[in-house]
């Protein structure tokens, strides 16, 4: 028989697992039951499919990108979560958590957000439904991803700029958590990647698994066989999740994730499973950025949505046995992949999105000409065009 | 009976007393202060002292102490610091107990093993990690049972009766009681509900419990006095020595300590 990961205790291995103050404790656990209950329960799955359908616009296109897959020298398909509405996969997530919240009878919300596109997921999922939004931001952020800040203000949720520490997402989370804490009572934690205590990392893994199941059957379409590799960004490491867990036991498909080594793995990164060791951080056990006493060091990358010291304990789990593959690319090899797609497909993605695009040039050097890869294309630009236009100097004379 | 803090909450049963336990962070406000603080408190009449070990990222703290971490990590402060801190005092006979609070990543970093014996080697008598949970403790709790250090747990108003039964359980020296559900940080009254969350706890257990919080006046401590064995205060303590830094910042913590301590005279 196959072991179901996460166990009883919520632990990938060694990995996961519960670790918050006792306070939320019980919310943990009636939130594990809710979750358990609703996704076996044909009026949630229905309302949700409902929704997907008819209002974040799935499923997803998965497009075959010609132009591109000349110059990589293989069969490059994208799968197009950049056409999510909101423009990215944390819609998915989010929809389906506020919906639960809604279940659960809570009436406010709150929300860590980096690069934004959670926190705009958060607050059109709130708007729709009718919860009250408060969403923490590192202030860093805040300034990086403007245009996400004004979208969110415009859907009536309410943003707190995080000053503490390196004032970004890993401080949002802090600040998140604070808020949790103290009004536990009424209000729901809606984590946007498969970060966190149990059941968070299962939870949301769970409701991104839909781009993997809309892939597996897409590709058979077009291919007639599953791909050979699959390509994804990682921050905290839901859409890699999302797309890689339907293939877990499709052993002959290569999955591969992109963390951001920012300006390079030997300064300053946030390539966390590639260069993280083990230790403790927002509720569960994994790989982080971490000094020799056990403080949590700043990670850097050009995407807030990467900007992280974390990764969800079950991308720790699958390096460590193996099934799935880490690399990392910097900041100029991310911006490289941003006109890369642009040029070729006209596409403009997420500087997130952008990372797993800087790495096809590395993967093109072994890949075989009649390989079928699959890039998830996470999110699309927009929210990056100020640091794009300044980073490839549109402005200057 | 060997451990400090079964001694203390033994001798103030048998004078109806409270016990009131300042907190600090160590290496705060300058590096080589946390000696002086906590013998300056001691002598004043705390019963206990809770050192606080920084943590980057202190999700259960308010921002008073959030501040005074910050500035602690810049003065280097790490678990080493602390054992050389215990092990000073108890060198200068300071007999009190002394117990650590901190997040369960620096430990784990550290080494639980490594923590639980050093621990025991320099005369620690308990440890909160406010992180880690009875779920998640089970090789820690053994370590810190075979190194006669008191795993102190927390219970919270949220806790359920099932996870009530279960702490009071596994509980050893005195339960952390937290007095609302929220962060670290001054408050200014306590609810009706805590009195019947206390005396909830008492169904279970015989073990002493604490209150702490948001704890920060003499009138905080008459109303603990009434329904629990003690208290612990952090943020208020925090913000007297941040305020008083200039000036005779010593005297300042006698007052402060004695002013509370009073209430077992009254
Ligand atoms: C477009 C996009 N892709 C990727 C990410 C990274 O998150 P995750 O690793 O959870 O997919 C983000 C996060 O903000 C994002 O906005």
């Amino acid at each position: 028989m196959v072991k179901k990961f996460p166990d009883q205790e919520g632990r990938f291995g060694e990995y996961g697992g519960k670790f918050v103050p006792e306070t939320l404790m019980p919310a943990l656990n009636d939130l594990e039951k809710e979750f358990n209950s609703a996704i076996t329960n044909d009026a949630f799955n229905n309302e949700l499919n409902y929704l997907l359908n008819t209002y974040v616009g799935r499923p997803t296109p998965l497009t075959y990108a010609k132009n591109l897959s000349k110059r990589i020298g293989c069969k490059i398909y994208l799968k197009r979560e950049d056409l999510c509405h909101t423009g990215a996969h944390k819609i998915n997530a989010a929809l389906a958590q506020a919906l639960l919240v809604k279940r659960m009878g809570k009436k406010r919300i709150v929300a860590e957000t980096g690069a934004g596109q959670h926190g705009v997921a958060t607050a059109t999922a709130c708007a729709l439904l009718g919860i009250q939004a408060v969403i923490y931001m590192g202030s860093k952020d805040y300034e990086r991803q403007k245009i996400n800040v004004a979208r969110m203000k415009l859907l009536g949720a309410k943003v707190e700029q995080v000053n503490s520490g390196s004032m970004t997402l890993k401080d949002a989370i802090n600040e998140a958590i604070r808020d949790w804490v103290t009004n536990v009572d009424n209000t729901h934690y809606l984590i946007g990647s498969v970060v966190g205590p149990h059941p968070y990392p299962e939870m949301v893994r769970h409701f991104q698994s839909i781009i993997g199941d809309e892939v597996k059957e897409q590709i058979k379409e077009y291919e007639g066989k599953l791909p050979d590799y699959i390509l994804a960004c990682v921050g905290g490491g839901s859409n890699a999740m999302g797309i890689f867990y339907p293939f877990i036991n499709e052993k002959d498909t290569n999955l591969i994730g992109i963390e951001a080594a920012g300006e390079g793995i030997d300064k300053s990164h946030a390539a966390t499973l590639s260069a993280g060791t083990l230790g403790i951080l927002h509720g569960a056990k994994s790989l982080v950025l971490q000094n020799q006493d056990g403080q949590i060091e700043e990670a850097h990358s050009i995407s807030a949505g990467l900007d992280y010291p974390g990764v969800g304990p079950e991308h720790a789990w699958l390096k460590d046995t193996k099934r799935t593959t880490y690399f990392s690319v910097t900041d100029e090899q991310a911006l490289a992949g941003v006109e890369l797609l642009a040029n070729t497909e006209g596409i403009i993605p997420a500087l997130e999105t952008a990372h797993a695009i800087g790495y096809l040039e590395e993967l093109s050097k072994e890949i075989k000409s009649d390989s079928v890869l699959v890039l998830n294309v996470s999110g699309r630009g927009d929210k990056d065009m100020d640091i794009i236009a300044k980073r490839l100097n549109f402005f200057t004379n | 009976m060997t451990n400090r803090i079964d001694i203390l909450f033994n001798e103030l049963s048998l004078n109806n007393e409270t016990a009131v336990i300042p907190f600090v962070p160590i290496s705060w406000p300058s590096p080589n202060q946390t000696e002086e603080i906590v013998e300056e408190a001691l002598n004043a009449g705390a019963h206990a002292i809770e050192l606080g070990v920084p943590f980057s990222d202190p999700l259960a703290d308010g921002a008073t102490n959030q501040l005074a971490y910050q500035e602690a990590l810049k003065n280097g402060a790490n678990m080493q610091e602390l054992f050389k801190i215990v092990n000073n005092l108890r060198n200068k006979n300071v007999n009190k107990p002394i117990i650590a609070f901190s997040y369960f990543n620096p430990i784990h970093s550290y080494g639980l093993k490594n923590f639980a014996s050093k621990a025991k080697e320099v005369g620690l008598d308990g440890v909160i990690v406010v992180d880690l949970p009875p779920e998640e403790s089970e090789m820690f709790s053994k370590l810190c049972i075979n190194n006669d250090l008191h795993q102190i747990f927390l219970l919270a108003p949220t806790s359920t009766d099932i996870r009530i039964r279960n702490v009071t359980e596994q509980a050893s020296g005195f339960i952390y009681c937290v007095s609302v559900s929220g962060t670290t940080g001054v408050r200014e009254n306590f609810s009706q509900d805590l009195i019947h969350f206390v005396e909830k706890i008492k169904q279970h257990t015989e073990v002493p419990i604490v209150i702490g919080f948001g704890i920060s006046s003499k009138q905080h401590i008459e109303f603990v006095s009434k329904i629990a064995n003690g208290a612990v205060v952090g943020s208020a303590f925090v913000e007297s020595i941040r305020a008083n830094q200039e000036g005779d910042q010593y005297r300042k913590i006698t007052e402060f300590i004695q002013n509370l301590v009073e209430v077992n005279n009254e």
